[in-house]
């Protein structure tokens, strides 16, 4: 049996069920409580738990940041919501030295099970600070781990694995696919972090993108199917750790890689893929890998130059047949 | 005029035993015997860090013990405790083994954190010293965190966090002060004013006149109290851990302290006088201390002499346990970076 829900829903039940299950989950961030969410992902959950376990804070990022590493350090799995990852920069510091690196320098003594949680990477005209994609940021640090999503059925499952998770989790969502609609399981599950799944299967060439890029990239690969061409697309889901294998024998299979991603290019999750694809498996590659980034520039706000900066089916779809020599 | 000064003599006896307040004589003599561990443990690590044996920055509490020990005196086991990369004395002060301290600052596998923190990272979880922190006010919501997970779960334990002055300006200070005081979290927040941060006073750059008056704006309960009596820190502190514990209130206290070190060991200090250094060595805590024990015979001279003999056996086991312990092995490298 599944339910229809939107990824907002779906991440809604993942939080619910959790808190629920494990009464030291609790919920704290901008608007979480009595607005609901500035985008109704935490709707009706203080009703729900009550004003104990969701929580309105301020807008001091850092410190309810820092608040929440602290209660994790001590026992408790808090859900820190932050409005969008723009404004989680200023809570790098806690993620980066605090978050990231307790377990490592505390010789093993503490762990910190926090997720934090955010929509990432650019919407739709919101302009230079309200438009990036910063995972390679993230993935950047030893002791994080980095979630994405692109459907509900990964968003829920992923979502619950990351609350269960004793590391800190940065779960990185989309303002733009909060509406998405997808099949998810009445009954209670789980999706593993670091494992990625093939969302199309294709012979020709393997196409990786994640969050909003999984949309476009299979709508690319929908069209190019018409031409014969067979585009696997695949979701890695949790960009740190990286489920590698799963990438690499997709290319041993298809011979070509493209990585499509909304993040700038320099020092990109993209550039990461290619370097580890060319250093292990570089013999099954049949043409130069190829990355698909948004451009090199913060984000304009005209609609021509976004709709220029970020990557398209256009341009997936080009960019194939270059690879391909088609 | 004889009788009217030797009932003066009198009062200022009883004020000074009142001043004791319910701490016991073996009370008295532990707290002695921990600022005088912090100060020839800490003499200790300067010889040893000019011999090389240990490395990195290292931060002394010399001169700044009283705070430590009086305010750790006031807690229970319970209670959380966070410092800044200066934690050398609170982690002695809360009980932590001299050795294991000893063995991190040389970097060997037998330390408090194995040897992959170092100076600035004593922590030891079994005793909820949640360790040393190496950006300047970074920790301070941590302990905020802490007083969360007691409120949340009920436990009656309270937090506490170090820092010096200087971190007062940093933005992490209010936004944590902010929401300690709108969630009541039971949170007491230590400024350890030794008036330099590094090497700027502390005059140059903060716009107020008291440090423990940011917490005004917030209306949050704020003492300030003289750090280099031991006495005046446990009595005050005392006073906040009730209110944290009892009514869960969060309160910011400011200990006027100073450090006769540099800033670290490689700091010369040249931005202070030597007669400013001079003067507030007239102020050494472990003398004012010591004073007041043997004026009010809690103990005599030659129990002193004896606990000095004590110490100094204490901290120079702990250079030798250290010395022969081995460094952390190649392996350990990639431990603990993520846990299962």
């Amino acid at each position: 049996m599944t339910q229809q829900l939107q990824i907002r829903e779906a991440l809604n039940q993942a939080m619910c069920e959790e808190m629920e299950r494990d009464q030291n989950v609790f919920l704290m961030g901008e608007e979480v409580a009595q607005y609901n969410g500035a985008y109704k992902v935490t709707q009706g959950m203080l009703k729900k738990f009550g004003s104990k376990r969701v929580i309105d804070t301020p807008i001091s990022e850092a410190g309810f940041t820092g608040i929440g590493i602290g209660a994790a350090m001590t026992g408790l799995r808090p859900i820190v919501e932050i409005m969008t990852w723009n404004f989680a920069i200023l809570a790098f510091d806690q993620i980066f030295n605090n978050a990231a690196k307790l377990r490592y320098m505390s010789g093993g003594q503490f762990k910190c099970p926090i997720v934090v949680r955010a929509p990432n990477g650019p919407a739709h005209m919101l302009g230079s600070q309200h438009s990036q994609a910063l995972e390679s940021m993230l993935v950047h640090v030893p002791g994080l781990k980095v979630v994405t999503c692109s459907t509900a059925y990964d968003a829920k499952g992923l979502l619950k694995s990351a609350i269960r998770d004793d590391n800190p989790v940065m779960f990185l969502e989309s303002e733009l696919m909060y509406s998405v609609k997808g099949d998810v399981p009445n009954d209670d599950y789980t999706i593993p972090l670091g494992v990625g799944d093939i969302k199309r299967e294709g012979r020709d060439i393997t196409i990786v993108a994640w969050t909003k890029m999984i949309p476009l990239s299979l709508k690319a690969a929908e069209q190019l199917s018409l031409d014969g061409i067979e585009c696997e697309v695949i979701d890695p889901r949790t960009l740190r750790p990286l489920d590698e294998d799963l990438i690499f024998d997709s290319v041993k299979k298809t011979n070509h890689l493209l990585i499509v991603e909304d993040s700038w290019p320099f020092a990109s999750v993209g550039s990461e893929i290619a370097k580890r694809v060319s250093t292990n498996i570089f013999d099954y590659l049949d043409a130069p890998i190829v990355n698909i980034n948004a451009a090199d520039v913060p984000m304009p706000y005209a609609e021509n130059l976004e709709n220029e900066a970020i990557p398209s089916v256009e341009k997936i779809i080009e960019e194939v047949k270059n690879i391909l020599n088609r | 005029m004889e009788s009217q000064t030797l009932k003066n003599k009198q009062s200022e006896l009883e004020q000074s035993k009142n001043k004791f307040l319910d701490l016991s004589n073996d009370q008295l003599i532990e707290m002695y015997k921990k600022m005088l561990l912090i100060r020839r443990f800490e003499e200790r690590c300067a010889q040893e860090y000019g011999k090389g044996k240990i490395a990195g920055f290292c931060h002394l509490y010399i001169g700044q013990e009283a705070v430590a020990v009086g305010t750790i005196q006031a807690l229970n086991k319970e209670d959380y405790i966070y410092a800044s990369y200066r934690d050398h004395g609170q982690a002695l002060a809360r009980g932590l083994d001299p050795k294991k301290i000893m063995a991190e600052l040389f970097g060997k596998f037998t330390g408090t954190t194995k040897g992959v923190g170092g100076s600035m990272h004593l922590i030891d979880a079994d005793k909820n010293f949640m360790g040393g922190y190496g950006i300047v006010g970074g920790h301070i919501p941590l302990a905020a965190g802490a007083a969360f997970t007691a409120k949340y779960k009920t436990t009656g334990g309270v937090a506490v966090c170090y820092f010096g002055e200087a971190a007062i300006n940093q933005g992490i200070f209010f936004e944590t002060l902010n929401m300690a005081q709108i969630w009541k979290l039971p949170v007491i927040f230590i400024i350890e004013n030794n008036r330099y941060g590094m090497g700027t006073s502390i005059k140059r750059v903060f716009a107020g006149e008291k440090l423990y008056d940011t917490a005004n704006y917030l209306d949050m309960n704020r003492n300030s109290f003289n750090g280099m009596d031991v006495l005046d820190s446990y009595n005050v502190m005392k006073s906040a851990v009730e209110l944290a514990r009892k009514k869960s209130l969060p309160t910011l206290l400011e200990a006027q302290t100073y450090r006769f070190r540099g800033h670290s060991m490689s700091d010369p200090a040249t931005y202070r006088t030597k007669e400013e250094v001079e003067l507030e060595k007239g102020n050494d805590p472990i003398s004012i201390f010591l004073n007041q024990l043997l004026e009010n015979k809690v103990t005599t001279q030659n129990n002193l002499d004896e606990i000095e003999i004590e110490i100094k056996k204490i901290v120079a086991d702990s250079v030798e346990f250290a010395e022969n312990s081995e460094q952390p092995p190649i392996e350990f490298l990639t431990e603990n970076v993520y846990t299962d």
